[in-house]
């Protein structure tokens, strides 16, 4: 059949007919199937919703319980089916309870990934491939300029300045789900067992990872405490990157600001906002991640929704494959929300 | 290279002074020799590979990606190096690829200008970005880190516990990769031997007077002369050879050949560089800027400006060393050399005859050229020391100008200012609108960077990243008394001025922005 004729871009998001439903929809709508919990993807105020037991934890969390008229679990690699057309999760690899949805109908089969990336993440499952005829990709970092390096050499430059700076703060700036809860595992898989500080807009997030068996060690609210004048000299503070550019920030001596971020590649990025020390973590696929991701799905049709389409999308036209970008808007970059 | 790289990195990104000196000092540290002096080499400037142009760089990445999307990604990152250094192909994961940085310069250096295309591909090929950016900064010249050969020296007399002195005094001497310099400063070898011919005698400089000194200072012990306003300069000319050094000891002898063919002389000079036809007309220092930091000059601007030294002291008199005479002596000598020197390219500082410090105070305030800024106060009986003892000499400068202007946009700093808006632009009325005039990111104290920082934030107009715009209005705003030591006329600004110097003296809570000054005042001040 016709793949548009099975899922197309709406005002509201993409949609489904035969299905009657929408993949992370940005606008309330009837049923939904959601592919991860940040707020871009997993808005408030569906009738039904379908994701991971993750996700809507997540939502439920980040929204308050009644986040949607109903909701169900999907479990991972499980078939359901929606009027008629068979749906099912993998796993993205992008944050905790992240999955691409695979969507057939009559011999077609689109996946639509959400946000993934290929590179071993210590607090979420990794990526499955999942051969299919449409490949819906994301494309945040869709520039052959985007190479994340190796995330252990990253984190071993931030424990290195930290050696190097051992009387000032390091403040770094991560994305509340996901980068922060990853960028503090890191830390500790690379032997820092000291207490970590963490904004309070990450705690209830933390505690979520920790209740699902991914220990981030001790960690502690970086409040000040004015009986005993908390001095954070030598911490290591992890805050969503808003928080660094407030007065919030003014409570550490002399701090290193550092920013968790795919961004961080581009050396005038980190120097416009200020950051001393980038470290290029991304939960999103970089320019050779997501190509070889194309390639293995052996899709002959590629649809880009959000990001930088065209370098993308010139890159299919080069190789033989069908592509054209989405316009879906609504996603944010990561980062900088 | 990976080590180099980061540094490079790092020391981009990194605004402190103290942070810049600790990364420098732990790179020295932590590297093997020749790694660590060939990263000196690079920071100081003295590396230099027969050149690749971006023409080049340009060619090759065509060579290897689809053009569109090297546009595209060009496009979005904005500099070619970075972009090359980002997009350019590795064949799989580069993981574990590196090569040292040694390597890699002697490699560049034993090349031919046919081959080094090729050469430059295949060390390409073998890093990953960051030290690909680094490789490709080194041979296409400037790695515009922020980092001076000044605070590289700092580095290096910081990791050995020296002063920043005898390493300057060494430096022209010395070659990379500079292992006995380090193994001296490691103390695991002697101090190096001066090698150079006609070295760089580390100078003599003054602290400035503060209230207390001249109730306690005879003014019979001191000699008085003007504080000329060009650069301090060290002109020697020693068996043949003739160098103008900077006071921090870079070379800048082909900046100023005319000067150069005039030192027919014996000895080491210490004076101020000044442009004009001596005695009568000195330029300004905006005349003056039109020869600094140039590699090549041209011969009509040598002609308009053709440069001079105004000598302040003699320390090298023939072949004798004369810095351990007192100034007296000094002085003596100073004026019998100078009489047979080129009268258009060298004259003597005059000394200032004065009775008591009152009477040097009114003719400090009203000095008889444009071009004086203050008095200097020289102890008769003193030698030629290296570095700034407090006592010898003393310089009284001018009072600064100031002028009234607002607030425009501020900008957050960094360390420990970061949360705080502390780098401020400001502006002076032309006709009706406000007209950005100079940046300031000082004089203020903690107390009042809280209060400015709130203004700030209360009266944001918009946001571009970390700058932010402020209301400034002429019945609402903040206005800004600001010091500063000069004007320039400059091409780069909308005003037409630059200011030398410039920090918040006073806030002015009290004073309505229309009352700020307007821009004639200051253009007024340019002749």
């Amino acid at each position: 059949m016709n793949p548009h004729k099975l899922l197309h871009p709406r005002p509201e998001g993409l949609y489904c007919p035969p299905g009657d439903f929408y993949i992370d929809p940005v606008r309330p709508v009837d049923r939904a199937l959601i592919t991860h919990g940040h707020s871009d993807h997993a808005r408030s105020g569906h009738g039904h919703v379908l994701a991971t037991r993750e996700t809507l934890d997540i939502m439920a969390i980040r929204h308050g319980e009644n986040f949607a008229g109903a909701s169900q679990v999907a479990k991972i690699g499980e078939m359901i089916t929606i009027n008629g057309v068979r749906v099912s999760f993998h796993p993205a690899g992008h944050v905790l309870g992240s999955v691409q949805i695979a969507v057939e109908l009559d011999g077609t089969r689109i996946v639509a990934s959400g946000d993934y990336k290929r590179v071993a993440d210590p607090t979420c499952a990794p990526f499955e491939l999942v051969p299919c005829d449409v490949f819906i990709t994301e494309a945040t970092f869709g520039l052959p300029v985007f190479r994340h390096p190796r995330p252990e050499d990253e984190i071993a430059r931030l424990l290195k300045s930290m050696t190097q700076f051992p009387e000032r703060s390091h403040l770094v700036g991560a994305y509340a789900l996901g980068k922060a809860q990853r960028v503090i595992r890191l830390v500790r898989d690379a032997g820092y067992e000291d207490t970590i500080f963490i904004h309070g807009a990450l705690a209830r997030l933390c505690d979520y990872y920790v209740s699902q068996g991914i220990d981030l060690g001790k960690l502690s609210p970086a409040t000040i405490d004015r009986t005993a004048k908390t001095d954070f000299s030598g911490a290591l503070v992890v805050g969503p990157p808003s928080a660094f550019a407030d007065r919030w920030a003014r409570r550490f001596p002399d701090p290193v600001a550092a920013f968790a971020s795919g961004w961080m590649r581009i050396r005038q990025r980190a120097k416009q906002r200020g950051v001393e020390l980038p470290i290029i973590l991304s939960d999103h696929s970089d320019w050779d991640e997501l190509i070889l991701t194309i390639r293995q799905t052996g899709a002959s049709e590629v649809w880009v929704t959000h990001g930088r389409e065209e370098a993308l999308v010139r890159w299919c036209e080069l190789e033989g494959i069908k592509a054209r970008p989405l316009h879906l808007v609504g996603y944010e970059d990561e980062g900088d929300a | 290279m990976k080590r180099f790289a980061e540094l490079l990195d790092r020391l981009l990104l990194t605004s402190s002074r103290n942070a810049k000196l600790k990364l420098m000092i732990d790179h020295f540290r932590e590297m093997p020799d020749p790694e660590r002096g060939l990263a000196l080499a690079a920071l100081t400037g003295e590396l230099s590979f027969s050149s690749v142009k971006p023409a080049l760089l340009r060619t090759l990445i065509m060579e290897r990606m689809d053009a569109v999307l090297f546009t595209y990604s060009y496009d979005y990152v904005g500099d070619l190096a970075e972009t090359v250094s980002l997009v350019w192909p590795d064949g799989g994961l580069a993981n574990d690829r590196d090569i040292p940085l040694s390597y890699a310069v002697d490699t560049l250096h034993a090349v031919s200008r046919s081959d080094a295309p090729k050469v430059l591909v295949s060390l390409l090929d073998r890093l990953e970005p960051p030290s690909r950016f680094a490789l490709i900064k080194l041979v296409t010249g400037g790695l515009r880190v922020g980092v001076s050969a000044r605070l590289a020296k700092q580095a290096l007399a910081d990791f050995g516990n020296v002063e920043v002195h005898e390493i300057e005094e060494l430096w022209h001497g010395l070659t990379p990769p500079y292992e006995e310099l380090f193994a001296w400063l490691e103390g695991l070898g002697p101090k190096p031997e001066q090698a150079a011919f006609a070295p760089f005698r580390p100078v003599m400089l003054s602290t400035p007077v503060q209230d207390s000194d001249l109730s306690k200072i005879d003014p019979a012990d001191y000699a008085a002369e003007w504080k000329w306003d060009g650069i301090r300069v060290q002109a020697v000319s020693e068996n043949g050879v003739r160098r103008l050094y900077s006071r921090t000891g870079d070379d800048i002898s082909a900046t100023f050949p005319d000067l150069l063919e005039a030192m027919d002389f014996e000895g080491a000079l210490d004076g101020e560089l000044l442009v004009g036809t001596p005695p009568e007309h000195v330029g300004t220092f905006s005349d003056l800027q039109q020869r600094l930091n140039r590699k090549v000059v041209p011969m009509k601007t040598i002609r308009e400006y053709p440069a001079f030294v105004r000598c302040y002291d003699l320390l090298i008199d023939g072949d004798e060393d004369v810095r351990t005479l007192p100034l007296a002596e000094r002085r003596q000598r100073l004026e019998r050399f100078v009489t047979t020197l080129d009268p258009a390219r060298f004259d003597l500082s005059p000394i200032v005859d004065f009775n008591n410090w009152e009477h040097l105070e009114r003719l400090r305030v009203a000095p008889p050229h444009p071009i004086i800024e203050g008095v200097m106060l020289k102890r008769l009986d003193f030698t030629y020391v290296a570095g700034r003892p407090k006592g010898p000499w003393f310089k009284w400068k001018r009072d600064p100008h100031t002028v009234d202007a607002v607030l425009m946009y501020a900008q957050r700093g960094h360390g420990k200012r970061s949360g705080y808006y502390s780098d401020y632009t400001f502006g002076v009325w032309k006709g009706d609108e406000l007209v950005p005039v100079g940046k300031a990111y000082f004089g203020f104290t903690d107390e009042e960077l809280r209060q400015i920082d709130k203004f700030i934030r209360d009266n944001t107009v918009e946001r571009f990243g970390p700058v932010r715009s402020v209301r400034a209005e002429p019945d609402h705003g903040l206005v800004l008394e600001v010091a500063f030591e000069g004007l320039a006329r400059s091409a780069r600004h909308k005003s037409g001025v630059a200011m030398r110097f410039p920090r918040v003296s006073r806030l002015r809570w009290d004073k309505p922005p229309a009352e700020a000054d307007r821009l004639e005042a200051l253009t007024a001040m340019l002749d």
